[in-house]
């Protein structure tokens, strides 16, 4: 069971009691979601639909590179990775 | 000891080759630099050679030629003061340094290949002096941004830093989309703008700033909002486009028109103390919508108005869409092409992730055919995007 960091960016960060950082163990990245989202619902649910699928707004970097790129959910986590929570944000 | 005494010592110690032999080493791998002064190499570079200059030569050898076992091959006007620009280098450890014999006269009597280089008037010369000498700009580099077409979409917290510099940079054409009136809210972030301007159309406020900052380039103003019926007809008009616009509908458009009309867009977005960069080069990597396919449900991403911004936010972000257009206009660096750069006031800090191009993008995958423009205040969900009840948990 790998245990990461999961960077939360400041637009959501009401939804993780304002950490900008949160600790999840998982195998996958999908775990690690699953597990953040019993202690932080709505945060998850920003990220993933009711169905599980990554929101087509929001995007996941597993350490430096799309989750998708790298086996999507499922990616495999080591110990120390860093998953990034992305959003699409529009000021200007 | 005499000058000639020590030039002749130098003629014992330093390899000389023949232009030939500088040219066939130059093509694998060897640098050749060009030490004569700025109003000689008018008249003539060696092809491939790169202009150093002798006064300045031990400052810019370093980032020029980074790695010390590089072959060096030093060129002037007859092969005298390379040798001394050879004996500098030796002095800096670089190991492999060799004279051009005859330099760049005898270059040309072999008929080997040279080039004009770009030149500026004596007015770019004083206003850009300061970048001129940066050898990764140069006159040729000058002349780039001259003649370069960059459209900023929106005049406010990114475009404002952005128009500021690249008009300061000496961008030929430069022009402006924005429809709405300058607001006293707006001052704390839009530096373009002033407080007596209050009320103004924005792009007229900006033409203002800008004309005094630099008259030397043509500005070009679109008071209007960019919609699917216009927006080719003004981004047909340049060769670079700036997203700073504050909305999703346009910034969903622009990425659509970037990519039918083989566009790059220089991405930015921000809100409160962060920000977001990237470079959308059609064909070279993702797209807009490879990062975010589709706009967050309304309410989900409030706009600055609604979630507030930190002034230099925008700023440090406008600056960096700025930066990221010269090096695309000049050829220098490396552009974000297929790359996020985020930053966090706060830490601070700034990140660079990889991006990765959906292959099954209906806008910039290799085999797609331009789907169309949409309906973009209905693609995302009202006016703006933004500012609707909040859906945190809606189903998109």
């Amino acid at each position: 069971m790998a245990r990461i960091n999961v960077e939360i960016p400041e637009p959501l960060q009401p939804l993780a009691d304002g950490d900008t950082t949160l600790t999840a163990t998982g195998e996958t990245v999908r775990a690690a979601l699953t597990e953040c989202g019993q202690r932080h619902r709505m945060l998850v649910q920003r990220v993933l639909t009711r169905g599980g699928v990554l929101r087509p707004h929001v995007n996941l970097f597993l350490n430096d590179s799309d989750v998708r790129a790298v086996g999507g959910l499922d990616a495999t986590l080591q110990d120390g990775d860093t998953l990034t929570v992305v959003p699409s944000v529009s000021g200007g | 000891m005499s000058f000639e005494s020590r030039i002749d010592a130098l003629r014992r110690e330093i390899v000389e080759i023949d232009p030939g032999e500088a040219r066939a080493l130059s093509a694998h791998g060897a640098v050749l630099v060009d030490v004569r002064e700025e109003n000689e190499i008018a008249r003539g570079l060696a092809e491939g050679a790169l202009p150093l200059g002798r006064g300045f030569l031990e400052q810019r050898i370093g980032p020029a030629v980074p790695k010390r076992d590089t072959p060096v091959l030093l060129m002037c006007g007859s092969g005298t003061r390379s040798l001394l620009a050879a004996d500098a280098l030796r002095r800096l450890d670089f190991t492999d340094v060799r004279s051009v014999a005859g330099g760049f006269e005898r270059w040309k009597e072999q008929g080997l290949p040279y080039a004009i280089p770009e030149a500026v008037d004596a007015g770019a010369r004083e206003r850009y002096a300061r970048q001129l000498s940066l050898p990764e700009l140069g006159a040729a580099g000058q002349k780039r941004l001259d003649n370069a077409r960059v459209l900023i979409v929106g005049a406010g917290g990114l475009g404002a830093p952005a128009a500021l510099y690249l008009a300061a940079a000496g961008v030929g054409t430069l022009g402006l989309v924005d429809d709405d009136r300058v607001e006293r809210s707006n001052l704390h972030r839009q530096v373009i703008h002033r407080d007596d301007r209050v009320g103004q159309f924005k792009v007229e406020s900006a033409r203002a700033t800008l004309a005094a900052l630099n008259p030397d380039i043509t500005l070009r103003t679109h008071n209007l909002r960019l919609t699917r019926d216009n927006v080719e007809s003004v981004l047909g008009e340049y060769d670079l486009v700036l997203d700073g616009s504050d909305n999703f509908p346009t910034r969903y458009l622009l990425n659509d028109a970037c990519m039918k009309l083989g566009l790059t867009n220089v991405y930015g977005a921000v809100q409160g103390f962060e920000g977001q960069v990237s470079v959308f080069k059609p064909a070279a990597g993702p797209c807009y919508r490879c990062l975010f396919a589709e706009p967050p449900p309304a309410g989900a991403a409030p706009s600055c108005s609604e979630a507030g911004v930190l002034g230099v936010a925008p700023g440090i972000i406008g600056l960096l869409q700025a930066l990221e257009a010269m090096k695309l206009i000049v050829g220098f660096g490396e552009p974000l092409i297929g790359r996020l750069l985020l930053f966090n006031a706060k830490v601070p800090r700034l990140r660079e992730l990889k991006l990765a191009r959906d292959p099954e993008c209906r806008y910039c995958a290799p085999d797609a055919v331009f789907p169309g423009y949409l309906d973009y205040q209905a693609f995302c969900g009202g006016d703006s995007c933004s500012g609707a009840a909040h859906a945190e948990t809606a189903d998109v």
